[in-house]
């Protein structure tokens, strides 16, 4: 009688975030695989019928070469996030009570501060007439005639600067709860300084580290604000393809096959991870975190 | 043991990174002249420029209607999921219920936009600021669930217990005793929910359709059309309200801790 109610309770309280995700995101992301297959409408709506349209159009070579680019935009986006924000939540990490929450918050903030403003703020200060430009000329470093913007590498920065408050907060969590005793007893068997950094920090705020990979090269890959606005022609990301499809062709099944791609590129650093986890989790029985 | 300088050093570097350009545009904002890299004087001109352009203010207003309706409807939503994947956390449902709810924040956002973008259009729905709501509500579910999942894990349930060992009902329990033990947290789960609704622009852009207009969707027009000196001002409005509402959130999660603390004592 009580396990009957419990069960009741659990449904009611289930039930109305299940049925909306269910309805509102599980629903319409397997009907993009659906509607790929559907013909377009003249009108930027999906027609009747089948047609196999969308794949053969995503056969054009364009779009392998644009999923490639993506693909190393946000590989190299995701290493130069790391190589700042593994010394940074480290430093955070170390830091004083009063100084960490300083830091802390100090970081935090950017990571609350609209998407599209701080993408705004280097469009202004990457522009012929902005002020790193006019810095540059002046130390003679860049031609007066070069353009900072609409390249690979404005994609690039960018991407860092917007997604580097998301890389520091899990190393950070990491940081703060590992044992900095291990690195003095490494230190005392010998290991040089970065040597103990490589071997023993590292490892021990493993579950950070993949944290913090995963939550911007994933967001990386689907980019399409930061590429459509300091970008140009010449820097364009799968997030581009699929709003011009969208905007411009008005042609939904053919933005629908883009995004097909773009979830198996999701998908496979994600299962990548799964998988080596659950090896990881069969070495070291009962400790999910991985820790020694 | 000394320790090596290079991370502290590293964080500055990258403090400066962080806030630099943001510093720019909030000088620049006050600059009279129409380019920035030129400081032509101080002028508020660009903020009395701003308060006489009713298309800012109409997709503001928008904005904060669709906001507070969002927050509203995901923290109910989102409140309950919580509550059912920590009391029920060993059923199977859950472990399927807790995926569906984490698998939204793992997706980038331009996936959800066209996906629901082709559902309404399949479905025959009229863009619109309908769609919008719908579309804010189901990612800001998973936000809230999982913020206040947090928040639950570290509730002492044993309290809520004995209320009912002293007569409460369970909706009295639940009334009196879990839901102002829990308000902080409610709080910082709907603060995450209004900024998350107020600052998308990928999803809102997909699914908005030509009538609804968001203060992000201008925001991206006036940037696409160049109004530059305009957007600085509108930022560093916009600015120094997320610098407000940081300050306020980090008052509530130190209220709350402290709350939850003296619960403990007493």
């Amino acid at each position: 009688m009580k396990r009957h109610r419990e069960r009741g309770q659990e449904v009611l309280l289930t039930l109305p975030s299940f049925l909306w995700l269910a309805l509102f995101f599980l629903v319409p992301t397997a009907l993009v695989f659906v509607l790929a297959l559907r013909p377009a409408d003249p009108f930027g709506g999906i027609g009747r019928g089948w047609t196999l349209a969308t794949i053969r159009a995503l056969a054009d070579p364009q779009y392998l070469a644009i999923a490639w680019r993506t693909l190393w935009v946000s590989f190299t986006a995701t290493a130069i996030c790391m190589l700042l924000a593994v010394p940074t939540g480290y430093a955070v990490a170390r830091a004083s009570a009063r100084r960490r929450n300083l830091l802390l918050m100090l970081v935090i903030v950017p990571f609350w501060t609209s998407f599209l403003i701080r993408v705004f703020a280097w469009k202004s200060i990457l522009h012929p007439e902005g002020i790193i430009k006019k810095a540059l000329v002046f130390l003679g470093l860049v031609d007066a005639n070069a353009s900072l913007l609409y390249n690979l590498g404005a994609v690039i920065l960018v991407t860092v600067y917007t997604f580097l408050p998301f890389a520091i907060l899990p190393i950070f969590a990491a940081a703060e709860k590992f044992d900095y005793r291990l690195i003095e007893a490494a230190r005392d068997l010998g290991a040089r300084p970065f040597e103990a950094f490589r071997r023993v920090f590292l490892p021990g705020v493993r579950q950070g580290l993949v944290t913090a990979v995963l939550v911007v090269f994933i967001p990386a890959l689907g980019s399409y604000v930061v590429p459509d606005i300091v970008g140009g022609t010449g820097s364009e990301l799968l997030g581009n393809k699929i709003a011009q499809r969208v905007f411009v062709d008005r042609n939904l099944p053919l933005a629908g096959g883009l995004s097909i791609v773009l979830i198996l590129a999701v998908l496979a650093p994600l299962l990548a991870v799964l998988a080596l986890q659950r090896k990881a989790g069969k070495a070291v029985p009962g400790d999910g975190q991985g820790r020694p | 043991m000394r320790r090596s300088r290079f991370p502290f050093i590293m964080t500055g570097v990258v403090l400066v990174f962080f806030y630099l350009p943001i510093l720019i545009l909030v000088v620049d904002s006050f600059n009279s002249s129409r380019f920035g890299g030129a400081w032509r004087g101080f002028s508020l001109r660009w903020y009395a420029r701003l308060f006489r352009e009713p298309a800012i203010w109409e997709s503001a207003r928008n904005t904060l209607f669709i906001a507070l309706l969002v927050t509203f409807a995901s923290l109910v939503l989102g409140t309950t999921s919580a509550l059912a994947l920590h009391r029920f956390s060993r059923s199977r449902l859950q472990r399927f219920h807790y995926t569906l709810v984490y698998t939204p924040l793992v997706v980038p956002e331009i996936l959800m936009g066209i996906s629901l973008l082709m559902a309404f259009v399949a479905c025959g729905i009229r863009l619109g600021m309908l769609t919008i709501i719908l579309a804010h509500v189901t990612f800001c579910v998973s936000y809230v669930a999982l913020t206040v999942l947090g928040r639950l894990q570290d509730f002492d349930f044993t309290i809520v217990e004995a209320a009912r060992d002293l007569g409460a009902s369970s909706w009295m329990a639940a009334r009196r005793v879990l839901l102002p033990m829990l308000a902080p947290g409610l709080a910082a789960a709907g603060l995450i929910a209004f900024t998350l609704s107020v600052d998308d622009f990928v999803i809102t852009f997909f699914v908005a359709g030509p009538g609804a207009t968001t203060l992000p969707i201008r925001v991206y027009s006036m940037i696409k059309h160049g109004a530059t000196p305009l957007i600085n001002a509108l930022s560093t409005l916009l600015l120094a309200l997320t610098f407000t509402m940081v300050l306020i959130s980090q008052r509530l999660s130190e209220s709350g801790a402290l709350k939850s603390r003296t619960a403990e004592q007493t």
